[in-house]
């Protein structure tokens, strides 16, 4: 590094390869000095001006502020707080057009001058030397200074590099065309720029500061060479006039023959530059302690009559200066903001001046002709030779065409500093710095995506593992309760006993029920419908078969042992009240779903001694049975609760109750756990009973009903048998397994519900209605239930052993259980009104439900609603009680 | 005579020359490359659903196996091309989807606190609980569209991303121009 | 009012394609010109044919491929590859042979290639190489230097010959070609070869009536003429120095090498060098732009391989002249070339 600079202090420069030679015209506008134009009415001044992160705005509309008033704070190391321009009040805080080439509106502040410009209060920091250096840097960031070369880099970021700093270079070399700002700095304020070079230079403590200015200003390097005599380690370069020798890379390979690496910033080789137009700032907010609100910018061009430099406020509208400098207006003339190689059009008059505005270019069409059409490329490799950076634009430009973003990577397509040399030489005209500004922006935008892509891609792992974790939990939280019952039981010595009782009970009630199977089974007989006969007749046989064989079971049952007890002692309540069926259809369900096991279970109650007791529990059992086997066949059991109702309608006569059982065990969905659960609940006592028959009626009217939508709904979406047997049987268990976990859980896990319905949501839909009807019974019936104070021992049991699994089917249960809860609300303010005939509630609420299934947003329905639902349905079932009694 | 001698000649070569690849086949097989996993990195990751499957793998693993190449509209063209790139197949124009970037917005006013979008997000990137405030993380969101039908009250927007002078891509000719006078 | 918008850079060095390919042409003019002088008229007409076949190719090819026509056409692009074949041509050859030679270079190997830009093999070196394999004869009758040509020809018997086959006094090309002695007369290269061939040495050979102190009679001045067309577009920076230079730095070297080595058995350097198409094609041939290497080490490369190319061919090869060969051979080795000639970029790696 000595004999670097030794070499430099000595004169000597090299060169860098490439460059171009356009036209300079900078005699347009450097015959002037710099002079002011009048206040404008209001200035608008974007909150972000430099590279770095947006600020924290310190005013609001409508406050009154003075020159030089920060507008924003600064609190990240990185960015440069903003100064009001004037004095004035503040406008409106809201996105304006921006001084960027897409014109994308940016906040901006609007300051409504007042026409006073007073300063605000400003204390110059001219004994800098005694101040810390972190102090000094601290007073730059305040008063804003950013690059004033073009990038707006944060000045105070600079003054921190992580080498120490071997060369300050300041650069007044200002290559570009038309622009000459640098250049009447440097020969009307010399002395100023040199104290600001000092503030620098003591914090930076370089070996040798070089000012570097192009041989085309003559006078200014006679002024600069004035000013900095008599310095030690400063020194004036001449450089020959070339373009891009202005840019930051190229000065320094052409002042030190030292390239800047790849990935780094010129500090990292101990080389710190700063424009002289950011000098100048430093030295008004050190010496002065003026903040950065104004800034020295060519207005040029043939179009204009007034070319020179002028001082303008940052925030200054374009519009108010084309105002002053008296322009034509052209058709389709373009405002450009920077020199003609570098520089960007504007979008409109009321983009406003900001830091980086070092030049408005305002052509003529003569001047400055517009781009006339790309031609095919010649392959000349005129663009490599100009290249500053030594890269092959015709390469990149092949590649940038055709989108072939990783060749075109490979070829160092970022290196690019686009300075436009390699367009301005082009035979063909082809604008290569657009290409390749559009495809390093697709090449940043396809980077960014794949980063997002990857975050999300993690949160979507993540959340199933959640997902998965959760369900896994509940898992072994059911299958520890379930020990723990077990357990339980184990211990219990009274549960013992009773279950041995119960066994001898059920042995002996299964003789009774055969019996009374054969009954029924001659009263299927009667039936018409020949198909469910047999298959009910088979279905009876099997249940029988199962039902002995689980009586033969043991331990494993135990608990269905005690549920089986609870039940048959209702059924055996009930029967004291209830005439066997005649027509009860006996149907089992094979035992493969646990629930209905559990429900097989229930014929296994002991047999009662009394005959009738006996009869109406096979009466119920059969009624499960039936309801079970319709829970296997879709469009049977469908069938059949109409046959059901019809034969219940027929045979209403014989015994109250029982035809509502029957109804009650005919319907499909919820007639299985709804009686079954009433049926448990109920105590002897008679009046419970009619109760529970009343709420069995209630029940087998909103089953009906729920039946006659399903039933349409199972037709339109059954193409088999097969097809409808599984989803029903689906929609049942999920029925089931809804209410039993509805029972558990209170009010705490709708979520799990809607979650396992959001899962499987897409699966569902040509059962969903039937589901909802099932859910919603299942809620209904739960509601009631509770209602009337039921013990849920039993239920509590069933559900236990219940695989409570929230697939598919738990979504669309809830679904419907939404959707009985809407309809059982139908279906209990029909009920209310005194509407008590079963067809015509039942048609409305069945109208009423259809809509809202097919609407399909039940979930629309408010918690209220439920609610008052269920009081009313409360209401109308204590009220239908007391009528029966 | 030289035709049976040619003919046992060249079935005897025919046979060890099976018999060698037959060999080499099993002995040096070449796994077969993680095919899905390569393309599920491609993919936007949105899971979305708009390609018919239930999320970007299942997609991926769809197109392993022969389906269509041009169903992930988030993707768009440059995805359509590395999907081509990787399983060698022509590239097919997008089928179906506009690629406008978009992010979901809640109208708070109405939202009720269900906790259904929360649900349907597939990246986790709304922040509410039940009953409570629900809001849509913007950073997060990758426009899938899935927690728009959930919704009871319908309060979800899907509203196009406003373009940053950072992320602007040149494109001169889409700045609309306005009279301002 | 909202202003127009556009990318910078704004301002463009005021050289286009068109005024390339004018300059090109323009420097072809000397070379032309004494060609003219020594050999007749012959080059005027073939010039005639193959811009105006050039011209109507490259339009009917434009239209066919539904691209704007007059920003095509008025590249002269079209113009500058007729010409290049024109001069190429032995002059009396027949008109068909210019016509279809400038067809199938416009339409094949220009146009079909993607158009201006895009084709890898230089058209008029293409279409050269096509005329003399398929039409062996017709290429290879080139005339002596007029002083020694016994029949006289004006421009009408220049045209009927091209466009008949004889003179409008019924001589055949192959009388015109008769010198004195009755012997057709060939090109320089193409005598040393034969003679060489026949067991003549070189100096012997040089005693042939076509040979005027060592160097050939009429070529020489032609090779010199297009030598000053070529330096001017150096001057004018149209052309790049790496390519010439390699290219006759490398010929001439070896050339150089060859005559020290054995100089009855194979013909000087200055012979090499200012016979046949050397001159010509260092400066207008090999440095057209689209298929030639475009890195600046590359180029040098280029030259080099085409000059060593030439050589070859001429010293053991079967055809007298051998640039348009040797350019096709090179013209496929150009994305290699580039590929492994790029030039360091700023900041990567020590200078």
């Amino acid at each position: 590094m000595e004999s670097l600079l030794e070499k430099i202090k000595a004169g000597v420069l090299w060169d860098f390869p490439g460059g171009v030679h356009p036209p300079q015209r900078k005699k347009l506008s450097n015959q002037t000095e710099i002079s002011l134009l009048p206040l404008a009415e209001h200035y608008w001044v974007p909150v972000k001006q430099h590279i770095g992160a947006v600020n924290h705005i310190l005013v609001a509309s409508g406050d009154k502020v003075k020159k030089g008033q920060a507008l924003t704070a600064f609190n990240d190391k990185m960015s440069v707080p903003v100064h009001a321009p004037t004095s004035g009040t503040i406008g409106k805080i809201e996105p304006h057009v921006s001084a960027h080439p897409s014109g994308i509106p940016a906040l901006s502040i609007q300051i409504i001058a007042d026409g006073l410009d007073e300063w605000c209060e400003i204390s110059p920091k001219i004994h800098f030397r005694t101040l810390p250096k972190s102090d000094v840097i601290g007073f730059i960031q305040a008063a804003g200074v950013a690059g004033l070369g073009g990038a707006a880099f944060p000045t105070h970021v600079k003054q921190t590099p992580n080498q120490p700093c071997e060369i300050l270079l300041i650069n007044g070399v200002e290559c570009e065309p038309y622009i000459t700002s640098d250049d009447r700095v440097m020969r009307e304020h010399a002395d100023e720029v040199i104290h600001g070079i000092e503030v620098l230079a003591y914090i930076l403590e370089p070996k040798l500061v070089v000012i570097a200015i192009e041989d085309n200003k003559p006078e200014a390097i006679n002024a600069m060479e004035a000013a900095c005599a008599g310095k030690a380690n400063f020194v004036v370069r001449v450089l020959p006039t070339k373009y891009p020798a202005g840019g930051e890379k190229q000065i320094i390979q052409v002042i030190t023959n030292m390239e800047v690496p790849k990935g780094k910033i010129s500090a990292d080789i101990g080389v710190v530059s700063q424009n002289v137009g950011t000098v100048y700032a430093i030295y008004k907010a050190i010496y002065l302690g003026e903040p950065l609100i104004d800034r020295v910018v060519t207005v040029t061009g043939e179009n204009i009559e007034t070319a020179g430099n002028y001082r303008l406020p940052i925030g200054t509208p374009i519009a108010h200066v084309l105002n002053h400098v008296k322009h034509d207006n052209q058709h389709n003339e373009r405002v450009i903001m920077g020199g003609p190689m570098m520089g960007f059009t504007v979008l409109n008059k009321q983009v406003p001046v900001t830091k980086i505005t070092n030049c408005l270019l305002i052509p003529t069409q003569q001047e400055l002709p517009d781009a006339p059409p790309e031609q095919a490329c010649i392959r000349c490799g005129e663009c490599a030779d100009a290249c500053p950076a030594s890269l092959l634009p015709q390469q990149l430009y092949w590649h940038s065409k055709a989108k072939e973003h990783d060749k075109a990577q490979a070829y160092n397509l970022f290196d690019c500093i686009e300075c436009g040399a390699c367009a301005f030489v082009c035979p063909s005209d082809i604008p290569l710095v657009q290409y390749y500004r559009q495809t390093k922006a697709e090449i940043r935008e396809a980077n960014e995506e794949k980063i997002k892509a990857e975050k999300a891609k993690e949160r979507f792992e993540t959340r199933n593992a959640r997902l998965e974790r959760d369900k896994q939990e509940r898992l072994d939280k059911h299958k520890r309760s379930a020990e723990l019952r077990k357990q339980s039981l184990n211990t219990d010595q009274s549960a013992q006993d009773k279950i041995a009782a119960a066994m001898a009970r059920a042995k002996a009630k299964k003789a009774q029920k055969n019996s009374t199977n054969d009954i029924t089974k001659t009263d299927q007989n009667a039936e018409p419908n020949t198909l469910e006969n047999t298959t009910l007749e088979n279905s009876a046989v099997e249940k029988n078969a199962v039902e002995s064989n689980i009586s033969q079971s043991n331990s494993p049952i135990k608990n269905k042992a005690q549920e089986a007890i609870a039940r048959a002692k209702a059924k055996r309540e009930a029967k004291l009240n209830n005439n066997a069926s005649t027509e009860e259809q006996n149907t089992t369900a094979p035992p493969s779903h646990k629930v209905e096991s559990d429900l097989d279970h229930s014929p296994n109650e002991p047999v009662e001694a009394d005959p009738i007791k006996s009869k109406a529990q096979a009466a119920i059992a059969r009624a499960k049975a039936k309801r079970e086997a319709k829970l296997k066949n879709a469009d049977a059991t469908a069938t059949n609760s109409q046959k059901a109702s019809a034969s219940d309608s027929a045979s209403q006569k014989e015994a109250e109750p029982k035809p509502e059982n029957q109804r009650a065990a005919t319907l499909t969905h919820d007639s299985t756990i709804d009686s079954n659960n009433d049926e448990i609940a109920s105590t002897v006592s008679p009046i419970k009973l009619k109760a529970q028959a009343a709420i069995a009626r209630a029940k087998a009217k909103k089953a009906a009903k729920l039946a006659e939508e399903s039933k349409p709904a199972a037709h339109s979406s059954a193409e088999s048998d097969k097809t409808t047997l599984e989803p029903k049987t689906a929609a049942d268990q999920t029925d089931e397994q809804v209410d039993e976990h509805l029972q558990t859980s209170t009010t705490n896990e709708p979520t799990e519900i809607s979650e396992a319905m959001y899962q499987t949501e897409l699966e569902i839909d040509p059962i969903k209605s039937k589901a909802q009807a099932a859910i919603a019974r299942a809620k209904a019936k739960r509601q009631q239930k509770m209602a009337e104070q039921a013990s849920v021992t039993q239920p509590e049991n069933a559900k236990a052993e219940a695989n409570i699994q929230f697939d598919a089917e738990a979504k669309s249960r809830a679904k419907a259980a939404i959707e009985r809860a809407k309809a059982r609300r139908d279906q209990a303010n029909q009920l209310a009104h005194g509407g008590e005939t079963g067809s015509s509630s039942i048609t409305n609420t069945t109208t009423a439900s259809s809509l809202d299934s097919e609407s399909g947003n039940s979930e629309d329905e408010n918690a209220n609603q439920v609610k008052a639902a269920k009081v009313k349905a409360a209401l109308a079932k204590a009220k239908a009680k007391r009528q029966k009694s | 005579m030289i035709l049976l001698y040619s003919l046992i000649a060249l079935g005897t070569l025919a046979v060890i020359f099976g018999l060698v690849l037959g060999y080499s086949s099993i002995r040096f097989k070449v796994e077969s490359d993680p095919i899905v996993e390569q393309i599920d990195s491609v993919l936007p990751q949105t899971q979305c659903g708009q390609c018919g499957y239930p999320g970007c793998k299942p997609y991926a693993q769809a197109v392993a196996d022969g389906d269509e190449i041009n169903k992930c509209p988030p993707g768009g063209e440059a995805t359509i091309q590395k999907i081509a790139d990787l399983t060698g197949r022509e590239v097919k124009p997008l089928d179906g989807g506009d690629n406008i970037k978009k992010v979901a917005y809640i109208r708070e006013d109405e939202c009720i606190g269900c906790t259904k979008c929360i649900q349907a997000c597939p990246v986790d990137a709304i922040v509410g609980a039940s009953k409570v405030m629900h809001t849509v993380i913007i950073d997060e969101c990758t426009g899938c569209d899935l927690c728009v039908e959930p919704c009871p009250v319908d309060c979800i927007d899907m509203l196009p991303v406003k373009g940053k002078p950072e992320t602007w891509k040149w494109q001169l000719q889409n700045i609309e121009i306005k009279q301002i006078s | 009012m909202s202003f127009k918008l556009a990318s910078s850079p704004h301002t463009r060095k005021n050289n286009k394609t068109a005024f390339v390919m004018l300059t090109v042409m323009s420097a072809c003019i000397p070379g032309i010109l004494t060609q003219a002088y020594f050999f007749g008229f012959g080059v005027f007409i073939q010039l005639a044919i193959c811009m105006s076949v050039a011209l109507f190719t490259e339009y009917a090819c434009l239209k066919w491929r539904n691209k704007p026509i007059k920003r095509s056409l008025t590249d002269n692009s079209a113009l500058l590859t007729g010409l290049l074949l024109a001069v190429s041509i032995p002059p009396l050859a027949p008109w068909w042979i210019g016509a279809i030679g400038t067809l199938f270079a416009i339409a094949l190997v220009k146009q079909a290639y993607g158009g201006l830009g895009q084709n890898i093999f230089n058209p008029a070196m293409a279409a050269y190489v096509l005329l003399l394999v398929s039409f062996p004869l017709s290429m290879t009758s080139w005339l002596p230097a007029s002083s020694l040509m016994v029949i006289d020809l004006n421009f009408y018997d220049t045209l009927s010959t091209i466009l008949t086959g004889y003179t409008s006094q019924g001589y055949s090309l192959e009388q015109l070609r008769s010198g004195i002695d009755g012997l057709t007369m060939a090109t320089p290269l193409d005598a040393i070869k034969t003679n060489l061939l026949a067991g003549y040495t070189y100096n012997e050979t040089l005693s042939l009536p076509i040979f005027d102190n060592g160097i050939g009679k009429g070529w020489f001045y032609v090779s010199l003429a297009y030598l000053v067309g070529g330096l001017y577009l150096l001057k004018k920076r149209i052309i790049k120095w790496q390519i010439p230079v390699s290219f006759i730095g490398t010929l001439g070297f070896l050339t150089l090498v060859t005559q020290a080595v054995n100089a009855d058995g194979t013909g000087s350097m200055l012979l090499h060098l200012t016979s046949g198409a050397t001159c010509f094609a260092a400066f207008f041939i090999l440095t057209d732009p689209v298929s030639a290497a475009t890195t600046n080490k590359g180029r040098l490369i280029y030259g080099a391989l085409i000059g060593f190319l030439v050589f070859i061919i001429r010293q053991f090869g079967g055809y007298p002249d051998a640039v348009a060969f040797a350019v096709l051979l090179a013209n496929m080795t150009v994305p290699l070339i580039d590929y492994y000639t790029q030039p360091k970029v700023f900041g990567h790696g020590d200078k």
